[in-house]
Order: structure tokens, then C-alpha cells, then sequence
């Protein structure tokens, strides 16, 4: 596999090696070892569990830093609806808009207004094809590298189109294009409430190339922008978005534009896998659209938001409102079919044990054997999630036996009692006879 | 017919399940699921596996006292037998058919046995075949090929 770049990593010093977060990634991908925690790339979804569990502080979200847009001689914010929940109701989505223009920014391109289109090109897709029932929504990116993982049959399902953050760029671009701006001198920024949406600028999923240069954590600019918005008057600037698009950055946000009977709006990724076994195993098909987002509560529970996500929740409940609910038709110069998915996801085989499948039977065999002999007591003490995971890490050669210490234990004892029955041997000069 | 995965040993799984023992429901047919995707099988066949293994093993919850469920996995397809202790099916061809069921109106008032059960695995299945009779309890042979 080409080297895989995914965006949450590890500050090795802050790291206490509790073991507090390989109990909660939803895909094994952490391990304890010489008492700093490693995540395996290639497993880690980016769906943020461990950042939002770590108390050390010790997971981190690679992003660009705000001065990355100094590169680029017209830099466009792409600012994620979740942004507006981050800041008082005192301030106006039009006086954030502005304050990003303080900061520096040429443009700002409200992804609120790419969710609306990405809705329309939604509802135009399915009315030309049918997929299995029920259609995924591809929104949530960490959810997307989840099925991509862990349920590889169930990407069928998926409403091959893109994101409101790839299309609102695409737009920008053309958008600067059309105005007489060269467009390479254009550079447009993701201010991001997750891990997820770097990586899936990084490595994208669906399309070749992603059209965003950059990635800025909203927990980055908060501070600058919150600067910014104590001098910025409102009125100046007419947001383009309607409440639709941005209530999209709460769970049921997306579910809620469309044209189905029976949609299932899911947060939080462990219930998200909860829905997707139910999904493999042929259930819920009664149900047309699952909306499945990774954070608690939908994207207002960004691992890279300030504000409590509850509170963010409201207010964009409220902005909703302020906003209403119609927004304008998808400028008919545009073709829906240019948002949808060029590529096609392959699914991700690290799950596999072996290529051969011979081979992975045998593994898959001694593997249940270890499992059988460890004390089930999934305690995490050899740095693994589970007793079955270590076993799975003996199996592939990344871990041995008496990395459990109960095992460890066992052992010790052994010895110990091998050690005082060979001290009570005396030599024969003193000893009884033999 | 049901040859066996030539030269090759099969992983063999089993699992006992219990008559109306709907909190465990699902957990057989979802090992099965984990255990095809360890081994690098492709997702349509998975699928496949886990709608029917699934359908099987609610069979053997709603409609049995109580039975079993065995999956044979080699190169060239998966088998899975359910076997139960209940009381038969008097009619095969009626079970068949989509939307006959004859499950009780409390485990239909839960989302279960809609009558799609024995159709759903045909659909799924290579080779199927039913064995029972009224009062012999009921087994299901149903084959999987990993190449359709
Ligand atoms: S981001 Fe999610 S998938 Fe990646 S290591 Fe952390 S918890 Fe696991
Ligand atoms: S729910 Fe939203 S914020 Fe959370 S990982 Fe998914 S896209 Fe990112």
C-alpha cells in the first residue's frame, strides 16, 4: 500500500500510556507500546474518539496553521457551518463572514451553501440510479473510511457524490476563475471541525484530486477570529446560505432536506457501527437514507471545536431559524453529474490476516486457540483493546504470549516453583541418599 | 451437489441458539460475517453470507425450540447448515412464498418474521435445500459460491 497519510497523531511526550483510548477507536487501530500509545495508520479512521478521550492531550489533528494562507496571493475560507456555533448568538453569520475577511482572506465561500447543493445534486443522482437500500449518506468522511475498513460490502450503499466542502471549493475556484483571477494563485482553506476532513483533503475518497490547498482547525482560529469579531460591524455582508445548509452541521441536518419517508439519522461512531452490522446482516432495509456521523451530535461535536456541543447545537437550531429553510436552485449552468464521484473506493483489506487464504485459515485458527488460553479479561494491560485483539497481534507476529501478564504471571510462577524445588536439592555430599 | 471444498480444509464454525432468545440474535451470523472478512473473502460474498446466516439463525429464534448453526468456509464456498428441534415446516412450497408467515403476531409486532426469512436466503443462496416435515424440525442446507 502507497504510504497513507491520515491526520490524527501522537505527541509522544504528553503520552502517559494509560490505555484509555484503545478501548474507544472504533477500528483497533491503537496500541501501548514502551508506554507511549501507537496508532497503526493504516486501521485509524480519523474519526477523533481518541483526541476527544485522551486527558493528556497527547492525540493532535495535523492541520495547517492560519498562516498558511499568506502562500497564496487570494486566499478563499471555506468556513464548515459548524463555525457559526462556535461564537456567541450576539454575533451575525455576516459579521464572522467579515471578521474571516479581517484575518487575511480574499473570499469567504460558505460550505453552508455547498451542503444546499450537495442536497440538490443528491436528490438528482437518486432519481437517476438506484442503490441498495439503505443508501448511505458519503457526508461524514470518518464514517466513509469506517465502511471503506470495516464493512467494505456495504459500500454499494453510498451516494456517490461529493462533499459539501469539495464542492463549495470547486465552486470558489471557478467562481474567482470567472472574475479574471489566475487560478492557480487561488488557494482555498477548510476551516475544519475535524481530523477527518484533513485526511480526506490529504487522500481523498471519490475524487483524484481534492481541491482544497488547506486545512485550518477551528479550534486554530477561534482565538484570532474571536479577536476580530469585538471590532467588526454587521450589515455589511449578505450570507449566501439559507438555515438548510447550515443545519447541516447537526445531526439530521442532511436527512432533513430529503425527499424520503424513512430516514435513520445516527451520531456518534459506536452507534454508527451499531447500525452499520445491522445494515450488513440485511436488516433496516425498510429504512431509505442513514445519515451516520461520527461526533455526538453531528459535526457541532467536531473533535476540533471550542464550544460545548450542546450549546453549538442550539444555536444552530436557532440559526436555522433566523434563516429559514429555502434556499435558491443549483445554478442551472452547472451539471449535477460534475459532483459526482469519479473514483471508485476500493475496499481496504487491513482487517485481512492473510493474503493466502489458506494461510489466513490457519491463522485465523491458532488465532481462536491464543484467545482461548488468555484470561478474557480484556484489561488492556499489554497495550491491546482486547484479549482477542492480542491475540490477533501474536497471529501476525507483533506481539508474543506473555505480553499478557497474567500469562506473564503464570509463567513466573512456574519458575519460581521450579526454583524451589531445585533449592531443596542438596548436593550428595550432604544430602540423603538418592 | 454440495461437494466439499476440494483439498483444502474447511474452517468449520458452530454456534447453538436459543428458541426466543432475541437479545442474542444476530451474534452467530455476525461472528460468521467477521471471520469471512479476517479472511480477505470478497464483499458481495460476504453479503451474501450474513443476510442468510442471518435469516437462519431468526428462523431458528422465532419458529424452533431451539438449534444450531454451522458454517463451513472454504476456497470455493461457504456452507452453512441450521438445524432445528421444532415443530417443522408442513408445507415448503406455501413457506416459499413471499410474505407467508406463520409467525406469531408478537414477534411480528417486533419487526421479525415477515415472511421474507426462506425467500431472502433462496436469493442469497447458490444451492438450497430444505429438509422437514410436520413434527421432525427443519434443516437448512444452503451454499454460498464464492464465484457466482
Ligand atoms: S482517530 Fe479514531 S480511528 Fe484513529 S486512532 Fe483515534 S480513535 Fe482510532
Ligand atoms: S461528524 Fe462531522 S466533525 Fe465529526 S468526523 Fe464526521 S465530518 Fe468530521
Amino acid at each position: 500500500m502507497a504510504a497513507y497519510f491520515h491526520s490524527v497523531t501522537l505527541e509522544k511526550d504528553k503520552c502517559m500510556g494509560c490505555t484509555n483510548c484503545i478501548k474507544r477507536c472504533p477500528t483497533e487501530a491503537i496500541r501501548v507500546r514502551e508506554g507511549k500509545a501507537k496508532i497503526i495508520d493504516e486501521r485509524c479512521i480519523d474519526c477523533g474518539e481518541c483526541i476527544r478521550v485522551c486527558h493528556n492531550h497527547a492525540k493532535r489533528a495535523l492541520t495547517d496553521p492560519l498562516e498558511i494562507i499568506k502562500a497564496y496571493p487570494y486566499p478563499v475560507a471555506l468556513p464548515a457551518p459548524t463555525l457559526y456555533s462556535q461564537f456567541s448568538h450576539k454575533f451575525k453569520v455576516d459579521q464572522i463572514i467579515q471578521g474571516l475577511l479581517n484575518l487575511g482572506f480574499f473570499r469567504v465561500w460558505e460550505v453552508a451553501r455547498g451542503a444546499e447543493i450537495a442536497t440538490q445534486v443528491l436528490v438528482k443522482y437518486l432519481e437517476n440510479h438506484a442503490l441498495p437500500k439503505p443508501v448511505i449518506s458519503a457526508a461524514c468522511p470518518a464514517v466513509l473510511r469506517l465502511i471503506q475498513v470495516r464493512y467494505p460490502e456495504l459500500l454499494e450503499h453510498v451516494i456517490p457524490i461529493e462533499s459539501p466542502m469539495e464542492i463549495s471549493a470547486r465552486l470558489a475556484k471557478k467562481e474567482l476563475e470567472e472574475e479574471g483571477y489566475p487560478v492557480e494563485q487561488v488557494g482555498v482553506f477548510f476551516i475544519s471541525p475535524c481530523a477527518a476532513k484533513v485526511t480526506s483533503v490529504k487522500n481523498p475518497l471519490g475524487v483524484k484530486k481534492s481541491q482544497v490547498d488547506g486545512v485550518i482547525a477551528i479550534s486554530d482560529i477561534y482565538g484570532p477570529l474571536l479577536a476580530q469579531l469585538a471590532s467588526t460591524a454587521s450589515g455589511s455582508i449578505q450570507p449566501r446560505a439559507s438555515g438548510a445548509g447550515i443545519g447541516w452541521a447537526v445531526i439530521g441536518g442532511e436527512s432533513r432536506l430529503l425527499p424520503f419517508n424513512q430516514t435513520l439519522s445516527v451520531d456518534g461512531i459506536a452507534n454508527v457501527v451499531r447500525v452499520l452490522d445491522d445494515i450488513a446482516m440485511g436488516k433496516l432495509k425498510e429504512v431509505d437514507f442513514i445519515e451516520g456521523l461520527a461526533c455526538m451530535g453531528g459535526c457541532v461535536g467536531g473533535p476540533l471545536t471550542i464550544e460545548n456541543s450542546y450549546l453549538s447545537k442550539t444555536r444552530i437550531q436557532n440559526l436555522s431559524k433566523k434563516y429559514g429553510m429555502s434556499y435558491p436552485e443549483v445554478a442551472p449552468e452547472f451539471a449535477c453529474s460534475e459532483f459526482f464521484w469519479t473514483e471508485k473506493i476500493e475496499p481496504c483489506s487491513v482487517l485481512v490476516l492473510d493474503e493466502d487464504l489458506a494461510l489466513a485459515m490457519q491463522k485465523l485458527e491458532t488465532l481462536d486457540e491464543i484467545h482461548k488460553a488468555l484470561p478474557g479479561l480484556d484489561c488492556g494491560s499489554c497495550g491491546a483493546p482486547t484479549c482477542r485483539a492480542l491475540a490477533e497481534d501474536i497471529v501476525r507476529g507483533l506481539a508474543v504470549e506473555i505480553d499478557c501478564i497474567f500469562k506473564l504471571r503464570e509463567k513466573v510462577t512456574d519458575l519460581a516453583e521450579r526454583m524451589v524445588e531445585l533449592s531443596s536439592k542438596l548436593p550428595p555430599s550432604i544430602g540423603k541418599p538418592r | 451437489m454440495m461437494d466439499d471444498n476440494k483439498q483444502f480444509k474447511p474452517l468449520k464454525l458452530h454456534f447453538t441458539v436459543e428458541q426466543g432468545d432475541f437479545i442474542r440474535a444476530g451474534e452467530a451470523s455476525s461472528k460468521i460475517k467477521k471471520v469471512l472478512s479476517q479472511l480477505g473473502f470478497p464483499g458481495p460474498l460476504i453479503r451474501r453470507v450474513a443476510i442468510a446466516a442471518y435469516e437462519a439463525e431468526m428462523n431458528i429464534v422465532i419458529h424452533s425450540w431451539g438449534g444450531e448453526l454451522e458454517a463451513e468456509i472454504g476456497p470455493e464456498h461457504v456452507k452453512i447448515v441450521a438445524r432445528d428441534r421444532g415443530p417443522g415446516i408442513p408445507d415448503i412450497a406455501l413457506a416459499m412464498e413471499e410474505g407467508y408467515s406463520t409467525a406469531p403476531d408478537k414477534v411480528r409486532e417486533m419487526g421479525f418474521g415477515a415472511g421474507m426469512g426462506l425467500p431472502n436466503i433462496q436469493n442469497c443462496a447458490t444451492e438450497f435445500i430444505i429438509e422437514s416435515g410436520e413434527g421432525k424440525g427443519t434443516v437448512l442446507r444452503i451454499l454460498i459460491a464464492v464465484k457466482e
